[in-house]
């Protein structure tokens, strides 16, 4: 079985967004969006021992990306798929899962993997613009996944409890960052990450039309940036071995003990 | 402005949220249609009626039975082609988020999500959407139509208007692809015991916690404060906690006057079930947790040290 995880390289810390583009800012350290990590150690775990499996990771951002997708080949992923293209910044979810889909279309997986959002936008929607544009059913946050006879099977949370849906192969699922522990690369892992095949294409080696991508294949924009409204005092302290005392003086003064 | 919001319903009710949109909608004015889809559906539609809408789109069939979202998506698409909605509002669910998103690729249109308010500014509809763990409030809009905006969890009380609804059956007709995942089992936890959205005082465990064994903390502290137990999804899904005491977006929303968050992060999803707790205590060891930027006291430390000590003093004043 081939299994195409989709990751993205999001900035580690991200804290600010700059109001020059309006764009998050991305110059902290890049690194694999942890909730992607859960999306590569279940692609990991499914591939098991199968030595014709295969994990491809298919990401979208800039070149130095490959630097934080390597963790996901130190884990164990075969290979990394980046879309890279100065044409692409800005793109939003139109533009974005365009791109994407074209670039699993080449793919042809059996099964594209996400991870439950992005931490940088705490974005939780691009595998059903994805699901859509490739025509594949979609299971969603996904606790439980198991795959027998052809077909995908997941267990996941709602408001009202728990669902189980199946979906027949090849189909889209994004699992809930519940559903595993990323394992932690081996050293032997990060040494072989390096030798993997690592590919980057362009925007048009996917036959993505220039009006399509980045900002003018986009159809959401940003204003403006500001403060949230004012909302009361936070007290922060750090547990000397008097924390508890403290926290003890705080209910009594706001009278709920 | 003709806005179409999409309702979502559960055992024969609308849902809050769906409703607490309609009203937003209603509010912002121009024209205001609902979809709800489903089957044996079509008895919601006065209740959408009250609640604001002056149309009903009723899309009933069987194929809908299950709350799935891409049977969902092709009635809205279909809906919104016909009739050239400008704006299409969904309060965010697991199943909205779905449907709103394969919408924005299938009709080519914006979508922005996880919003707390929408405004008209200077005849344009601009969206508030906290960013970056809600430390900073972005504008955001649309540069097409129509435009889609997913409500973050909680955000519109539902206005009753005591209007009645035209209502219109739309005809189902879904893609292959479509009705390809199906829907195996439903299971609906119910709660035991005391429920936490009725509690004074909350203390709810995360993943901090380290493990099932160390649920007892929290119980002991909870406990000693004559409170209930809470947890988060991560804990609820890991099988340490059971369901019913989840608080977050796929969850309870709770409002105790107070509410002791002990080793939890913080993350958005679980901010919109327990923001509207008087009193919020957070300790975790990770200075950097969300969960820091809105409690109104944050301990920084090792619960294991901690919560321990809380219990016994908690105790000892009772005692006394």
């Amino acid at each position: 079985m081939k299994i195409a995880v989709c990751a993205k390289v999001v900035p580690e810390q991200a804290r600010r967004i700059d109001p020059e583009t309006k764009r998050l800012d991305r110059s902290g350290e890049p690194t694999l969006n942890p909730f992607d990590a859960n999306a590569v150690e279940e692609a990991l775990r499914l591939k098991g021992d199968d030595a014709d499996a295969e994990v491809v990771l298919v990401s979208l951002g800039p070149e130095r990306s490959l630097d934080a997708l390597r963790k996901a080949l130190a884990m164990g992923a075969d290979r990394v798929v980046l879309v890279s293209d100065d044409a692409a910044a800005g793109s939003d979810l139109v533009a974005s899962s365009y791109a994407l889909a074209r670039a699993l279309e080449r793919e042809q997986s059996e099964l594209v993997l996400f991870g439950q959002q992005a931490n940088d936008s705490d974005g939780a929607v691009m595998w059903a613009a994805v699901a859509d544009r490739l025509r594949r059913p979609l299971i969603s946050q996904v606790a439980e996944l198991t795959v027998s006879s052809g077909a995908v099977r997941g267990k996941r949370q709602t408001e009202f409890g728990y669902d189980v849906i199946e979906a027949p192969l090849p189909a889209v699922v994004a699992v809930s960052d519940a559903i595993n522990e990323p394992r932690y690369p081996s050293l032997k892992g990060i040494m072989g990450a390096k030798k993997k095949p690592q590919e980057t294409v362009s925007l048009g080696d996917l036959g993505v039309e220039a009006e399509r991508a980045g900002e003018g294949g986009s159809r959401t924009e940003v204003y403006a940036i500001g403060d949230p409204p004012p909302r009361g005092e936070t007290q922060r302290i750090e547990d000397d071995g008097s924390g508890a005392e403290k926290i003890v003086e705080f209910l009594l003064e706001r009278k709920v003990i | 402005m003709s806005t179409l919001v999409f309702l979502e319903h559960h055992d024969g009710e609308l849902q809050k949220d769906s409703l607490g949109v309609l009203g937003k909608a209603t509010q912002l004015g121009g024209k205001v249609s609902a979809l709800i889809a489903g089957s044996g559906v079509e008895a919601l539609a006065q209740q959408a009626g009250r609640f604001g809408a002056g149309k009903v789109y009723i899309a009933d069939d069987p194929a809908l039975e299950a709350p799935l979202p891409q049977p969902r998506v092709d009635v809205a698409a279909d809906l919104v082609r016909r009739q050239g909605f400008e704006t299409v509002l969904f309060a965010a669910t697991v199943l909205t988020a779905d449907v709103a998103a394969a919408l924005s690729a299938r009709l080519d249109a914006g979508l922005n999500w996880d919003l707390v308010d929408l405004v008209q500014e200077d005849g344009k509809l601009v969206g508030k959407r906290p960013a970056l763990d809600d430390t900073v409030y972005v504008d955001v809009g649309w540069k097409n139509e129509p435009k889609l905006a997913l409500i973050r969890t909680g955000t519109f009380e539902p206005v009753e208007t005591g209007g009645e609804a035209e209502v219109e059956k739309v005809d189902v007709q879904l893609e292959d692809f479509s009705t390809r995942a199906t829907m195996i089992e439903q299971a609906h936890e119910e709660s035991e015991g005391p429920s936490i959205e009725d509690a004074d005082v909350i203390v709810a465990g995360g993943r901090g916690l380290g493990g099932p064994d160390n649920f007892a903390l929290v119980e002991e502290l909870a406990k000693a404060l004559g409170g209930a137990v809470a947890a988060t999804r991560a804990v609820v899904d890991a099988g340490w906690y059971p369901y019913a005491a989840q608080v977050g977006q796929t969850g309870k929303t709770v409002s105790p006057r107070l509410y002791i968050a002990v080793g939890i992060s913080g993350a958005i999803q679980h901010k919109v079930g327990m923001q509207a707790s008087n009193v919020v205590v957070a300790i975790n060891k990770d200075p950097n947790a969300p969960i820091f930027e809105y409690a109104d006291l944050g301990v920084v430390g090792d619960l294991h040290e901690i919560v321990p000590k809380l219990t016994e003093l908690v105790r000892q004043r009772k005692a006394a």
